[in-house]
């Protein structure tokens, strides 16, 4: 039966990975090869990549790290973060990256999800939601989580899905950083509808968290985590094996 | 030298950085006669089955493949180009594909039970149905990354490997000098790679 991923994320800012890192044995950890090939002979099943750069020579750089990473991890990556028109897509696709996800971009146009799910495959179209409670409704949230759009998160994501996003990063902005477990109750009510992979984000602070997400959500895919990854505190072997001896099936 | 077909369905960048990773002599191109001239030959694909069986038919690629096939050379096809290699395929209609395997392909949607998602998007188990080189150097059990909503049926000739996925889903298939995966072996790390090599042998 197909297996929980497990995926960590990587911000990566004119060519860096931006969070600090600490590992044994890693010369360079903020250069995003290093670390991807890191995290991919560690068991990661999935990357993420989110250019957070601002400038366009950052944006060059970056595509610059896509290729590098490519020609050494041999294993899936989302690319995210600038993401507004078909030709962001290619611009990423063409680095080898296998899918593409748009946050603030679907948001300012929600025809983009359409039209790369059109042109690429629903496949490779990523949904990734920022969401926050707000009085008795989840609210999509854009600019990194900083403005309220006003948009009910569900009914948001079953449009996009309608479509074609092919899977759903939900990151919850009430956990995020907090680091007391994922966002269950959220992420359940995205489960409820979705049709596609959905992905969760935000709050995992220990290892064990993620088998309390997997138990509690049999739906959900897979995890997503970057800080507790990036700074030693969960290893992805320790992880995979602590979910195994959970009967959950994971790839070891 | 390896060829890797490019017909205009995909993006074949990590596919060739992956054989390039095992030290394999490796071009992409869409040129019959650099395809005619090489050892071994990739049918990579992604997208929908009719749309890509026209690209390769209108780019006179898909005598080319026949040829290659013919003349004994190694053909591998990832994919949709595996789907491609048998006799038709049911996504968006009747679509016939190259017939180089008996079978045809379709939605996996009418086998597996109904809250399974479709496509298939993550690492699987392989099952290995029959040894074949392709499995030279990995072990039954192995994970491999698959996208895909369409498999292979009434391929039992072929069929060298099965993945579940609610039902057994066609993984791997191979008769003569004609082999194909279901799954991603450019993105399905070591194993991938190892069973690159396999085809290689």
């Amino acid at each position: 039966m197909i297996t929980k991923r497990i995926i960590p994320c990587l911000d990566v800012k004119n060519g860096r990975v931006v969070k600090g890192v600490n590992f044994e044995g890693l010369n360079d950890v903020s250069s995003p090869v290093t670390l991807a090939e890191y995290y991919s002979k560690a068991g990661a099943d999935e990357l993420v990549f989110y250019d957070i750069t601002a400038s366009s020579d950052g944006r060059a750089l970056f595509t610059d790290i896509l290729k590098e990473t490519a020609k050494n991890v041999f294993i899936p990556f989302t690319v995210g973060g600038g993401i507004n028109t078909l030709s962001d897509f290619e611009r990423v696709l063409s680095c080898g990256a296998d899918k593409v996800s748009v946050n603030s971009g679907a948001i300012k146009n929600p025809n983009i999800v359409y039209e790369g799910a059109k042109r690429y495959g629903s496949q490779c179209v990523v949904l990734s939601c920022d969401i926050k409670r707000v009085g008795n409704e989840f609210r999509v949230f854009a600019k990194g989580g900083r403005e309220d759009t006003g948009m009910e998160a569900m009914s948001w994501i079953k449009h996009c899905i309608d479509n074609g996003a092919g899977e759903i990063v939900v990151n919850s902005i009430d956990t995020d950083g907090v680091k007391r477990g994922f966002d269950i109750e959220m992420l359940k009510a995205v489960c409820d509808f979705a049709t596609v992979p959905v992905i969760a984000s935000g709050g995992a602070g220990s290892a064990q968290d993620f088998v309390t997400l997997f138990k509690e959500i049999p739906d959900i895919d897979a995890g997503l985590a970057a800080s507790i990854f990036h700074f030693g505190e969960v290893k992805i072997s320790d992880l995979k094996e602590l979910l195994k001896n959970n009967d959950i099936n994971v790839r070891i | 030298m390896i060829a890797i077909i490019d017909y205009g369905v995909g993006n074949l960048f990590s596919l060739h950085q992956s054989f390039l990773k095992i030290g394999a002599d490796t071009v992409v191109t869409g040129d019959p006669s650099i395809i005619k001239s090489a050892e071994r030959v990739i049918l990579p694909g992604v997208g929908a089955y009719g749309e890509a069986a026209e690209k390769i038919k209108n780019t006179g690629l898909d005598k080319i493949v026949r040829e290659v096939v013919s003349d004994g050379k190694p053909l591998l096809g990832i994919c949709l180009g595996m789907q491609l290699l048998f006799e038709y395929g049911t996504e968006f209609g009747h679509n016939e594909g190259l017939g180089l395997l008996k079978g045809h392909v379709k939605t996996m949607r009418d086998e597996i039970a109904d809250g399974l998602k479709l496509p298939q998007i993550g690492w699987n188990a392989l099952d290995i149905k029959k040894q074949n080189k392709l499995f030279k150097y990995i072990n039954n059990g192995d994970h491999v990354y698959f996208v895909h909503s369409y498999h292979a049926v009434d391929c039992s000739d072929s069929l060298i490997a099965t993945t579940e996925y609610g039902a057994e889903i066609t993984a791997a298939v191979a008769r003569d000098n004609v082999y194909g995966c279901q799954f991603h072996p450019e993105k399905s790390g070591d194993v991938g790679l190892k069973i690159l090599k396999g085809f290689l042998d």
